[in-house]
């Protein structure tokens, strides 16, 4: 078969797309309004979906509000990512159980098979974090068992963006907004909202997705919807709501450890963490573990945990990173230098939440920004021993 | 014995390596050789600092009363290197007790008679002080990192966050 | 840059976050706050196979779990998986009261190794501070094992007070073998001690080895490390004929949870022992 294959499916039958997911045993779950957000959740029927909802961006700064259209997808990202599925925040290591005889045992925890899961609606960029996610977890010398078997088994319906946030900047990552091949997906969508009515531009962008693309009552795309949909995608590039400073950046940053902005940005970071919990890549965890009372029966537990935090660093006798500049230089240099190194990638993706989510409104992109200044940068002095360093020793 | 047999083993020391024949030739009339046997004592705090030793072998320690009793060593000092500086400055009296920890040959240099060498020889005098110095920023620095109690911080990977 | 070393990683758990049930088979007290366990698989397993520098996490039953260098012999055959711990928090507190009998969970063998096998042929200088002594020795043991691979082995080792220096015993057999060069000291001593009093740097120009042909190891605190690194360089040795093993908060052991990262490198995984050379950078940025 050759790929990709579009077609052209009307907003009537969209559900017909739903259903087609269902006979093969996909739950799907896609953005839904809860809270006066939208997060996703549980999709039985394209009335569940934020139809003829937006979503107002900034800094710090979230709103939803009503389109003049019935857009199914007519939104950017909201504060949840599709890693809560496949790296679930708390998760069951293992159980372990002292017998009378003080021999010990332990049994291994989140055994079930997962259920599979069809994303809808999963945007460019988000498409590129599951990726990274998939090198952090399955691209080292270790598995993550937890992950790749939740990862195998779903099913991935793409969105072109049709609408930029306040707070995206997939354009200058390289992420987004259009779906591209390089990624993976089953089928991309392309919402067109023409005089001519409600469509969605299909693309099949694997086998499954193929099959998936016969069974709907689609019709033929010609050259021109194939146009209509690129301008819609287009349109969304020319809108973004940010930009990050291209241009060497890791290496502006490794060299400017010791830039003043580290110290402004620290004095408005709460070191709240939210920014880590909806960021798609960011994937620290850390363990508790407990006991019952009967002391004889004992569990461990891996959750989600955050480098904002001071416990992050500790060691016997106090953290590593003490003040909240050191917190938020680790995220930061991790996030836009050392990833590079760690898994061949920036670990942004221009999604926007860190922004949007940042209580304070601090903005990645502005203090990238600031730290690229030339009058308070370091590069011309500092020897660049970062960029220097054997890169495989 | 006779003094000016004493300019070859002067020559050998490191502390002196690379003086120039005329500077040695001025010091060895400054010098004499000695030996204690282990536990003697080489100075004690408060005595006047006539001398200071270059060791040739053997191990000697710097000592101060402990706080509870006792003394307590605070640096040992070996062969090739050299102990005492007090003869240099007023009011001219150890800080210390340098103790033999063993048998401890050295050769003892005497103080006032190298002061007046190097007052009348500023280009000696200037030698040794910057041969002194050295020393004394060495040990100095030493000290200081004896001060961060290096170990006390927990080893990394046999040292257990929790 | 995040390829694993070659020699790290022997025996990969399968299932490498869940622990391996093992027996506390001997304890001995080293220190006043160390303690040296030896472990005995239970049923049917195997003895652990390890590589000099690597580490185990062990989880003591309802306290949790720590990174602990491993500190036996690696050769085949010797008995017991031997680790010297130090008592500082809720698990090694933990770990301190298990006795003959009781059991502990085992995960690893994790992390990168000494550099033996590059280190053939060459004089090996051995520096170790405080209990950094542990996850050294099983590189002392091969090289003891493989006496003939290696030129002069210099061991110099620094404690605060006799009374904590690590292995005293052991050490003074080290020294006693031909072609072993062993230089103890503290940081004070009230005690009769004849060995040094100085801190551990004052050892290097003691001893006697060829520094075009030299390979040294190192492990102790960060700063300690760093000064010995200054002082090997001060007798010609370059970085990268220096290695030093490091240490950041693990929970993983894994490259997983993101904790012992520093800078690029996630130590668990990519360390914890390091070729000097390329670590230096990170070393000395603070509060990474």
């Amino acid at each position: 078969m050759k790929l990709p294959q579009s077609a052209l499916l009307e907003r009537a039958s969209f559900d017909t797309l739903l259903d087609a997911l269902r006979r093969r045993g996909f739950k799907v779950v896609g953005p839904v309004i809860q809270d006066e957000a939208i997060v996703y959740d549980t999709v039985t029927a394209s009335a569940d979906l934020p139809v003829g909802w937006t979503d107002e961006q900034d800094g710090g700064h979230y709103r939803l509000k009503r389109r003049k259209d019935e857009a199914l997808f007519g939104y950017a990202v909201g504060p949840h990512s599709w890693k809560k599925y496949l790296h679930p925040a708390n998760l069951k290591l293992w159980d372990a159980t002292r017998d009378a005889g003080a021999a010990l045992r332990f049994e291994e925890g989140d055994t079930e098979k997962p259920p599979k899961l069809a994303f809808l609606g999963v945007r460019s960029c988000e498409l590129r974090a599951i990726a990274i996610q998939d090198k952090v977890f399955m691209g080292s010398a270790f598995t993550d068992e937890h992950y790749r078997k939740r990862r195998e088994r779903i099913f991935t319906i793409a969105v072109n963006c049709g609408t930029a946030g306040g707070t995206c900047f997939c354009v200058s990552m390289k992420t987004g907004p259009k779906v591209t091949g390089d990624v993976a997906f089953d089928l991309a969508l392309t919402e067109l909202l023409e005089e001519s009515g409600h469509y969605f531009l299909i693309t099949a962008g694997s086998e499954a997705g193929a099959e998936i693309l016969k069974e709907l009552p689609t019709r033929p795309a010609t050259p021109e919807d194939l146009a209509t949909a690129d301008a819609v995608v287009d349109r969304t590039a020319q809108n973004m709501g940010r930009e990050m400073p291209a241009e060497g950046l890791p290496k502006v940053l490794l060299e400017n450890l010791e830039h003043p902005r580290w110290d402004d940005v620290a004095e408005r970071c709460l070191s709240c963490a939210n920014c880590t919990m909806a960021c798609p890549t960011c994937f620290c965890t850390t363990v508790e573990d407990t006991t019952d009372l009967t002391g004889d029966h004992a569990e461990r537990w891996r959750r989600w945990d955050s480098c904002f935090t001071l416990d992050f660093t500790y060691m016997h006798g106090g953290s590593v990173q003490q003040s909240a500049r050191s917190r938020y230089r680790q995220w930061m240099t991790h996030k836009l230098a050392t990833w590079h190194e760690q898994f061949g990638s920036s670990g942004c993706v221009g999604c926007g939440r860190c922004i949007t989510w940042c209580p304070v409104g601090i903005d990645l992109t502005e203090e990238a920004a600031a730290i690229c200044t030339v009058e308070n940068s370091n590069t011309a002095t500092n020897i660049s021993e970062p960029a220097s360093r054997d890169p495989s020793p | 014995m006779k003094v000016t047999t004493l300019e070859p083993i002067l020559r050998e020391h490191p502390f002196f390596a690379g003086l120039p024949d005329t500077g040695l030739t001025l010091i060895t009339g400054c010098a004499k050789n000695v030996r204690f046997e282990a536990g003697a004592a080489l100075a004690r705090e408060g005595d006047p600092a006539e001398h200071f030793y270059l060791i040739r072998e053997g191990r000697v320690s710097l000592e101060l009363p402990a706080p509870h009793g006792g003394t307590v060593k605070i640096q040992t000092i070996d062969a090739g290197e050299v102990v005492g500086w007090s003869w240099l400055m007023p009011p001219y009296q150890w800080q210390f007790d340098i103790s033999a920890v063993t048998p401890v040959r050295a050769l003892e240099m005497d103080g006032t008679c190298l002061r007046g060498k190097c007052d009348a020889d500023p280009r000696l005098g200037y030698e040794l002080m910057k041969r002194f110095s050295r020393v004394m920023v060495e040990r100095l620095a030493s000290t200081r990192l004896q001060l961060l109690d290096l170990y006390g911080v927990q080893h990394p990977a046999s040292s257990p966050t929790s | 840059m995040s390829a694993s070393l070659p020699n790290t990683m022997p025996g990969l758990p399968a299932a490498p976050l869940v622990p391996e049930p093992w027996q506390v088979a001997a304890r001995r007290e080293e220190t006043a706050d160390t303690f040296t366990l030896t472990l005995q698989p239970t049923g049917e397993a195997e003895p652990m196979r390890f590589q000099p520098g690597q580490f185990n996490m062990l989880y003591a039953f309802g306290t949790g779990e720590s990174a602990i260098s491993i500190s036996g012999d690696p050769s085949e055959g010797s008995s017991g998986l031997i680790h010297t711990v130090r008592r500082v928090g809720y698990v090694t507190s933990a770990l301190a009261r298990l006795s003959p009998g009781d059991m502990v969970g085992v995960r690893g063998p994790f992390g990168s190794a000494w550099p033996m096998e590059d280190a053939r042929g060459r004089d090996l200088i051995f520096m170790a501070g405080g209990i950094g002594l542990a996850p050294l020795r099983p590189a002392i043991y091969h090289a003891l094992n493989h006496r003939a691979d290696y030129g002069r082995i210099i061991i110099l080792t620094g404690a605060r007070t006799p009374e904590d220096a690590l292995y005293l015993a052991e050490q003074e057999t080290w020294r006693e073998q031909d072609g072993v060069e062993g230089h103890l000291t503290v940081d004070r001593a009230e005690t009769p001690w004849t060995h040094n009093v100085g801190v551990v740097t004052t050892l290097v120009p003691k001893a006697c080895f060829d520094p075009a042909n030299a390979v040294a190891m190192i492990c102790g605190p960060e700063i300690m490390m760093r000064y010995s690194a200054m002082e090997l360089r001060k007798s010609g040795l370059t970085d990268n004929r220096i290695y030093v093993t490091m240490e950041r908060n693990m929970k993983c052991a894994v490259a997983f949870c993101g904790h012992c990262q520093l800078g690029p490198e996630f130590i668990c995984k990519d360390g914890p022992v390091y070729r000097f050379d390329r670590i230096r950078f990170w070393f000395s940025q603070r509060e990474f």
